[in-house]
């Protein structure tokens, strides 16, 4: 989208000129790379400052080694298999909760959004749970569920619910009147109104509420993983940092983000498949 | 059969017919439920392949009228019969167009179109041919793929019609379709919907506030009072827009029955406005106790 919008100016650019087909191309090539530049220039100054802070001697080297060192320790358990081991606990965990909340939260969402009475009942119950922590909760999980797989799917369950389930009943709740008007001034069924304009009018709010779960999904799983797991990512950061492994501990962290941003991706690239239409020249 | 045969052949039949209709709802302001009446006792004809336009003041019920006809919602007394029968509920007999264009945004033009055909159980080849038919008779051929936020105004006031005529409803229901269009989209569409009224036969209900609209658009034009809306006067359009390929805006008899029905108009803005400057004080005083 970006990158169109970055092509479209150097176009204009070009066309405003009035010169040649080379120059608009020579333009056009300009004007995306400079968009590169400006996407990664923050990130490569982060990474700059990380490798210069501690060799300069600025911060502590040993609690914050330079970024080089977190690489070759990156690298290092990368090679022996046990970054993947933990990788892979962690999806697992993260990905297993967010489907299953999905798979819970979605049809509860569009039920509780679609018949008002039941939305005055289960609203109140909803900001209280909605408005504690899923954290806080933990240690009843744990106290029930032992602390195997099933507590941690389970939190990340719960936690990835709220907001899915509070995006669904607020996307069939805001769906534009007009729309319900012009489809029931049809004489179609309310089963038909659902299926063909409601559920597909809301889907937008729907992806938000997946996306700010998939957020959530990681957070969650990464503080459960800290407090009793024998795998996964967050027990990786919280063991190096038990053993002074320094660099291991950052580049568990660096994992955690390239995780964070692997699921965002992803549901992003969902979205996008599932509404399409709404991709439109205001975004 | 021409049109004109049509029309002069069906002159004593009735196709809508508003029976004293009265539409009242309950405002609820705080703690005081209060009434209040959009239309009131409003007796109005229309026949089969007519083109009836009514104007009226803002605010004067006439979205009100439309939405009862829909069967959307019904009338406190009095009753609407089309075709001889009372209305019953929405149903496909009857298109709407309205003045947001109202489409749905995650279907394509073409499939926008199909809606009101699959409401009705067409099969699949059968709704693709009629959305296409009905695109084209709206002049937007190769335009089936397109999404809704990539057409503009106009365009998409062009898929609401063939949406609304696809499905083949007796009676088209406008509410307003033009007016968030520019003046110039505005005119060709005006236009173009003479031309398909004229290829489809359709009778049209049409609601407006702009008198140059309903005088060119419509063979009769209702004007209605303001709130409580009534129809005041029908003024009969005499002026054959058909055959006219010259500006028929500036003609004589134009200007002529364009300023009679302002006259008739500018007496009932006046009085919703001062309505209005009367409810606003009075709701004022409400507040200050």
């Amino acid at each position: 989208m970006s990158l169109n919008k970055a092509l479209a100016a150097g176009g204009l650019a070009g066309g405003k000129a009035d010169v040649g087909g080379a120059a608009v191309v020579g333009a056009r090539i300009k004007a995306a790379s400079a968009k590169v530049v400006r996407s990664t220039a923050a990130i490569a100054g982060l990474a700059a400052i990380w490798e210069l802070a501690p060799r300069l001697g600025l911060v502590d080297a040993t609690f914050l080694p330079p970024l080089s060192k977190v690489i070759e320790a990156w690298w290092e358990l990368a090679v022996s298999g046990a970054l993947l081991e933990h990788f892979q606990a962690s999806i697992m965990r993260s990905v297993s909760g967010l489907l299953l909340a999905i798979a819970f939260a979605i049809p509860l969402g569009l039920a509780i959004g679609y018949y008002k009475p039941a939305a005055a009942f289960l609203n109140p119950l909803l900001e209280l749970f909605r408005n504690t922590a899923a954290l806080a909760l933990l240690p009843v999980f744990i106290l029930i569920l032992g602390i195997g797989e099933t507590s941690k799917v389970s939190i990340v369950l719960y936690a990835c619910s709220w907001p899915i389930l509070l995006s669904t009943v607020n996307g069939v709740r805001n769906v534009d009147p007009l729309l319900v008007k012009s489809a029931r001034s049809l004489g179609i069924s309310p089963f038909k109104l659902f299926l063909k304009v409601i559920l597909p009018a809301s889907l937008p709010s729907v992806f938000t509420g997946i996306r700010l779960a998939g957020a959530s999904s990681i957070l969650v799983l990464i503080a459960a993983e800290m407090v009793g797991a024998k795998a996964g990512l967050g027990y990786l950061i919280n063991y190096a940092q038990y053993n002074f492994q320094i660099p291991e501990m950052y580049a568990g962290i660096l994992t955690i983000s390239a995780l964070g941003l692997l699921i965002n991706q992803g549901l992003i690239a969902i979205e996008r498949k599932f509404s399409g239409w709404k991709t439109g020249p205001d975004r | 059969m021409s049109h004109a045969e049509q029309q002069s052949r069906s002159l004593e039949e009735v196709k809508i017919s508003f029976q004293d209709v009265t539409k009242r709802f309950r405002v609820r302001e705080g703690r005081t439920v209060s009434e209040f009446t959009a239309v009131e006792g409003v007796n109005l004809d229309v026949r089969p392949g007519e083109f009836m336009a009514v104007v009226g003041p803002s605010g004067c019920g006439k979205s009100t009228l439309l939405d009862l006809l829909a069967g959307l919602s019904e009338p406190t007394s009095g009753q609407i019969l089309l075709d001889g029968k009372p209305i019953s509920g929405p149903g496909l007999d009857r298109g709407i167009v309205f003045q947001q264009y109202a489409l749905f945004p995650w279907r394509t033009a073409q499939a926008n179109i199909e809606f009101g055909l699959e409401a009705k159980g067409y099969g699949v080849k059968e709704r693709r041919d009629w959305a296409r038919h009905y695109l084209e008779l709206v002049g937007l051929a190769g335009f089936e793929n397109r999404y809704p936020h990539e057409l503009s105004g106009g365009m998409k006031q062009r898929v609401a019609i063939a949406r609304s005529l696809a499905f083949d409803p007796e009676v088209l229901l406008m509410d307003e379709p033009f007016a968030a269009l520019d003046a110039q989209t505005r005119e060709s569409l005006q236009a173009e919907l003479l031309r398909i009224w004229e290829r489809t036969g359709k009778t049209i209900l049409f609601i407006t506030h702009g008198i140059d609209e309903a005088v060119y658009l419509g063979q009769r034009v209702a004007v209605m009072t303001a709130r409580p809306g009534r129809i005041k006067r029908i003024v009969d359009i005499p002026i054959d827009k058909r055959s006219e390929e010259e500006d028929i805006r500036s003609g004589a008899e134009f200007g002529a029955l364009r300023h009679e029905i302002w006259s008739e108009l500018r007496t009932e803005v006046q009085r919703s406005q001062a309505l209005r400057q009367e409810l606003g004080s009075g709701s004022g005083t409400k507040k200050a106790r």
